[in-house]
């Protein structure tokens, strides 16, 4: 992978980059390194399919179903419900 | 009671306050003041149906907070049944789940310090455990300071792009059953912070609330927890690929 240091997009290193994906997508990077960031991630395949891969784990993260309330805990909420519309 | 923001249709976009933010709702069901009317008026199915929604999300952040799962439950059915004797008094001046939130958030912190848990969440003690300090992705993958490219992948090291499988449906059950079990060996902060946010949608905000930590500090635990999981994933598609080519 041939890179011109002096390019904007190679002040900042892939190293840098995997540390501050998490600030970049969270919208918590200063805007003068979000350019920086994208333009290395122009310039980078390598760096490029790890923000992409990131994405991927989150969105994967996401489809998870947490979903487990214990039915008699669901059943004594009920009760206390229907006893206050009485 | 404090006074809340007032908004009463879900929204996406928070309303910065003094406090956490209007969270972005999760689409449920019926409008939030269509929501309350029904719970007012003693509907069973509407109230069931929350407490089914939003309980898996309240035992997370009670987790947060004490030791035990018995713990968790508890501070959550006190929760509910607060909202259930709170509901006449409700003003609708902010969502019912940011009430809602606020309720659990407030008994979860008072039963912690009750309970005086030994390593509180919202400790950023200065002897950090060795898994929330350092790299996360390993520094042989990157070239070294005196290269030509110093700090840039090596060769070897750099991420390759990957490959869906075969079925694409199975990939995706396999993919999600594989970081369902590895977010349950993710460091317990890490874990907290990564299911709040990714599990169950919460804002940053709501979950700096839940779990007392700064931005920052949550920003590293959501960063380190999403990095291990990613590595989880990259070394599934290195296996697969291995089987396939």
């Amino acid at each position: 992978m041939s890179e011109d240091t002096r390019r904007p997009g190679m002040t900042i290193s892939c190293q840098e980059v995997v540390e501050l994906v998490t600030d970049y997508l969270e919208g918590a990077l200063p805007e003068e390194d979000v350019a920086r960031f994208e333009q290395h991630l122009e310039l980078c395949d390598g760096c490029r399919y790890y923000v992409e891969q990131m994405r991927i784990t989150i969105a994967t993260v996401g489809r998870i179903d947490e979903s487990d309330v214990p039915d008699e805990v669901r059943a004594g909420l009920l009760d206390a419900f229907r006893e206050r519309s009485r | 009671m404090q006074p809340d923001s007032a908004v009463s249709v879900p929204t996406d976009s928070p309303v910065v306050r003094g406090e956490a933010e209007v969270p972005a709702q999760r689409p449920a069901g019926p409008e939030d003041g269509e929501l309350v009317a029904r719970l007012r008026r003693g509907d069973e199915a509407a109230f069931a149906r929350i407490v089914t929604s939003w309980s898996p999300m309240m035992l997370r952040v009670a987790r947060g907070h004490v030791s035990t799962d018995a713990s968790c439950e508890e501070i959550v059915q006190e929760t509910w049944m607060a909202v259930i004797r709170g509901l006449d008094r409700f003003e609708g001046r902010s969502s019912l789940r940011t009430w809602v939130f606020r309720i659990l958030t407030n008994l979860a912190k008072t039963r912690g310090v009750r309970e005086a848990r030994s390593v509180p969440m919202s400790s950023m003690s200065p002897f950090a455990p060795a898994d929330e300090a350092g790299p996360t992705v390993d520094p042989d993958r990157f070239r070294p300071a005196d290269d030509q490219y110093p700090h840039n992948w090596t060769p070897v090291g750099a991420p390759v792009q990957w490959q869906p499988g075969p079925e694409q449906a199975a990939v995706a059950g396999e993919t999600r059953r594989l970081l369902g079990t590895a977010l349950q060996d993710l460091p317990e902060r890490q874990r907290a912070v990564v299911t709040l946010r990714d599990v169950h949608g919460l804002s940053s905000d709501e979950v700096c609330a839940a779990l007392d930590l700064s931005a920052a500090n949550q920003r590293v635990l959501l960063h380190r927890g999403r990095a291990r999981l990613r590595a989880v994933l990259e070394e599934y598609y290195r296996a697969a690929g291995k089987v396939t080519s």
